[in-house]
């Protein structure tokens, strides 16, 4: 039993090694994830954000169709990083609806007079009110709705070419 | 603080851009710096952050002083969820802005802190709360001060014994 004692403290400092350890070498991911991914989308209604093109609300979500939910800002860099991927997505027939955070209608009609408009729909939400309520800690992020208005998928960061394949592949997978 | 770290927006380390953007095409280097200054000189600034102005709540206190009180507590325990290390009451962060406005409104509405912090919980995890509940990957921190504790009153209660029985 004394023999035993004895290793004990050789016992922890290997524990605390290896949970330091293991704490070094674990990928950092300073990401803020949203939990609501798996579930079904918060209910929400949001106003037309440019003439001519409707607002959002989730009930939309519900019509048995996959799309992609944008959350983006025209005062946002990595959002004009990522349009080019947002129509290249909409070129292979991904439909793309959005919700503009905090910011006003000229703004974004000239955001989508100089990038391209790949949306659908697009929901004024001025409070960042829905932002909120899905979880999303900034912009840009894109989610991955499915037919019935479940949460899929959480793409936090701007759509870079690399990631596009996966992206149309999970929007597919979500139809199935 | 509006420090470097409570930018809202989400972007990758630039060295993978750097990486990205180092084309084959070096035998037109004349012509690109000639191209990078022209976009230079057309470019409209881009302001990464909302030209809105905050909500109303966003700094203004509740007219009930006992509800302003109580939400203001709930703020000091939430995280902003752009500056990783503030609370959203002392963060100038415009997305900290929303949230104390949402605070507030809730709290208006009648809805208790609790309440409010469990939704916030539903939607960022216990990452947005500076006083986690007691949970698998909690626990430890939880248990280890108990643990401690009863360590070191065996440790004591031994080392006692051992003193009397030296004495006697």
């Amino acid at each position: 039993m004394k023999r035993l004692m004895l290793w004990l403290p050789l016992a922890g400092f290997a524990l605390l090694f290896a949970v330091v350890a293991s704490g070094l070498f674990r990928p950092s991911d300073n990401l803020v994830h949203s939990q609501m991914v798996g579930k079904q989308l918060p209910k929400f209604s949001l106003p037309p954000m440019v003439a001519g093109k409707p607002g959002l609300g989730s009930a939309m979500f519900a019509d048995g169709k996959p799309k992609l939910l944008n959350v983006f800002a025209s005062w946002c860099i990595p959002c004009m990083a990522e349009s080019p991927q947002l129509m290249a997505l909409k070129r292979q027939g991904v439909a793309i609806d959005a919700i503009a955070v905090r910011d006003t209608p000229e703004n974004i009609a000239a955001f989508l007079k100089r990038f391209g408009d790949p949306y659908e729909r697009i929901g004024d939400d001025r409070q960042s009110a829905v932002q909120l309520a899905l979880g999303s800690s900034g912009v840009p992020e894109t989610y991955v709705i499915d037919g019935e208005g479940r949460i899929v998928e959480q793409h936090i960061g701007d759509i870079r070419a690399e990631d596009v394949p996966e992206i149309v592949a999970a929007v597919r997978k979500a139809g199935r | 603080m509006r420090g470097l770290g409570s930018s809202p927006l989400h972007s990758r380390s630039p060295a993978k851009a750097a990486v990205r953007n180092a084309g084959p095409q070096e035998h037109a280097g004349s012509l690109r710096a000639l191209a990078i200054i022209a976009a230079l000189l057309l470019a409209f600034p881009a302001f990464a952050d909302t030209p809105l102005p905050p909500a109303a709540l966003a700094d203004t206190q509740l007219p009930d002083a006992h509800q302003e009180a109580e939400a203001r507590a709930l703020m000091e325990t939430l995280r902003c969820v752009v500056c990783q290390g503030q609370s959203i009451a002392e963060s100038d962060a415009d997305m900290a802005g929303q949230m104390r406005a949402l605070v507030r409104q809730r709290i208006a509405a009648g809805e208790t802190p609790g309440a409010i912090r469990k939704w916030l919980i539903e939607r960022y995890g216990d990452y947005v709360t500076y006083d986690p509940p007691l949970s698998a990957t909690t626990a430890p921190l939880w248990l280890a001060p108990l643990v401690l504790l009863a360590l070191g009153a065996w440790i004591a209660r031994t080392s006692f014994k051992r003193r009397r029985r030296e004495r006697g």
